[in-house]
């Protein structure tokens, strides 16, 4: 019996779909790349509109430098556990500079956004206890439920309503983690999380936010939808990653909790695993440093793209994942996979790059092609984005007079 | 939510049958069933019914609403066929 006989389908449906002679949207190269908002892929240049790079720290100088000075100082890589050797100066400073960002007592920094997740998801919640989880969680959130030992009940999406019910089938005594997210990164909309966050807390439950897809740009300081719904001294846990807004890799979580520190003892995914290397340490604390110090610009000009963007594409009949810009991510309604394919192919060759998302990574069995902008994205590249859109439209023959969803099950 | 505990005035004093829960989660099933297979007690999800995680993880909501219970989705991987799945409420309607 060979193992791999349970991913034929996947192989068959990949082979029918690339039949065509076109690139694999999930294995394309970049073979340079220029600035936050270009690259080049075979031999052409393309705007990269798919890279959840928001704040466009990549290629701040600042953050270069930072990463060019522990490189040298401090060597490649650390090759240790962050509970064994693999605490360096950086990775406290860079503790100390989230705690300071978010106006917490307490920071831990993982390896990766995914290991954040997967670690405080599996070591909070534990036997006996519950984790409730909105359905449009992302893989990390569903992942760490799975490696830990507690019951994991799911609702549906951003319904308060639904969490209040579930909550109230729970024994009263039991422990309960609540766990939600700022901005869901299929459809980029965004959590009603006064409603979530009170239904929660009158049931005595802890609060668990992934603010991951709007940490820099959503809130007055950029803390996220935690703090432009003003809910911050009622969520227990903020997750977030580095590979986003910061603009290199990691994950963290900060909290107030009085015992926090001690998760750094009994969180697999924090100890079993090599820490940050300091270069990307270092990045990470300058990046923050400047959303931080002066950012306030660049949340206006990312603002500015996304309706821009939305705008458009929403004149032109395309059906968007949200009625009004919600984030900075901004995802187009597709009838099938072979459209999706088919257009994405088309803005490729359009000089345009956006993300294909499919099930079950997307809710409702939808495809999408989903564009995440940057503040460092000029308006006539915006404007490139929608004439790309539009002409891949044209390509793929897609029907923008009317719309079609494809729900799982209507 | 000044009151935690668990109050549904609609519930009948007396638990439903093994019948009856079958039948109900047989109704539930239908909007999924997309291939209109003929549902048994030993038909599957998965393989039978061809559900995704993403359908299965909403028929249990509805199941969950249907009898007022919580089926925590981490006990799903023990649960493949209609019968087992009905034995679970069954179970746990019992508490």
């Amino acid at each position: 019996m060979d193992l791999f006989s349970k991913f034929d389908d996947l192989i068959a449906e990949r082979a029918a779909v690339l039949g065509n002679g076109g690139a694999d949207p999930f294995e394309l190269v970049m073979d340079e790349v220029v600035s936050a908002t270009e690259a080049v892929v075979d031999g052409r240049p393309i705007i990269l509109a798919g890279t959840y790079n928001y704040m466009g720290m990549t290629f701040d100088p600042d953050v270069i430098a930072a990463g060019h000075d522990a490189l040298d100082r401090f060597g490649s890589g650390t090759t240790g556990s962050r509970v064994l050797n693999g605490t360096y100066a950086g990775h406290k400073l860079l503790e100390q500079r989230l705690a300071d960002f978010y106006g917490t007592a307490h920071a831990m920094v993982f390896s990766t956004g995914y290991q954040a997740n997967l670690g405080i998801c599996s070591t909070l919640a534990g036997k006996g206890d519950y984790i409730l989880l909105d359905a449009d969680c992302h893989a990390s959130i569903y992942d760490g439920c799975a490696m830990g030992s507690a019951d994991i009940v799911r609702f549906r999406h951003n319904n308060a309503e639904d969490l209040a019910r579930r909550l109230r089938r729970l024994p009263a005594e039991a422990g309960k983690l609540v766990v939600l997210e700022g901005v869901y990164s299929m459809l980029g909309d965004r959590a009603p999380l006064a409603d979530l966050v009170r239904v929660a807390k009158d049931a005595g439950a802890m609060v668990l936010v992934d603010e991951a897809h709007a940490m820099g740009f959503i809130g007055e300081r950029g803390r996220g939808v935690t703090e432009a719904e003003g809910v911050e001294d009622q969520v227990d846990f903020i997750v977030g990653t580095f590979s986003k807004s910061v603009g290199t890799v990691g994950g963290y979580c900060v909290s107030n909790h009085p015992k926090f520190e001690v998760l750094r003892l009994v969180c697999r995914p924090y100890m079993f695993t090599a820490s940050l290397p300091p270069s990307v340490v270092a990045t990470a604390a300058e990046s923050i440093r400047l959303i931080q110090t002066r950012g306030a610009d660049k949340r206006q000009q990312l603002w500015d793209n996304s309706r821009r963007l939305h705008g458009a594409l929403s004149a032109a009949g395309f059906q968007l994942g949200t009625e009004r810009p919600e984030s900075a991510i901004i995802a187009v309604v597709l009838p099938d996979l072979e459209t999706a394919i088919a257009m994405w192919q088309a803005l490729l060759d359009a000089g345009v790059y956006v993300n294909v998302a499919r099930p079950p990574a997307t809710p409702f069995g939808m495809v999408l092609l989903r564009c995440s902008l940057c503040a460092a994205h000029r308006p006539d590249q915006i404007d490139a984005i929608v004439a790309a859109f539009l002409h891949a439209a044209e390509a793929a023959k897609l029907d923008l007079s009317g719309t079609r969803r494809a729900d799982a099950a209507e | 939510m000044s009151d935690p505990t668990p109050t549904s005035p609609d519930t009948p004093a007396a638990p439903p049958t093994a019948d009856e829960i079958y039948r109900r989660i047989c109704a539930l099933i239908e909007p999924f069933n997309k291939k209109g297979v003929a549902v048994t007690p030993q038909t599957t999800f998965a393989g039978d019914l061809d559900l995704d995680s993403l359908n299965v993880m909403d028929l249990v909501a509805a199941i969950e609403d249907e009898f007022d219970i919580i089926l925590p989705i981490n006990r799903l991987p023990d649960l493949e066929t209609v019968q087992q799945v009905a034995d679970e409420v069954a179970s746990i309607l019992k508490g």
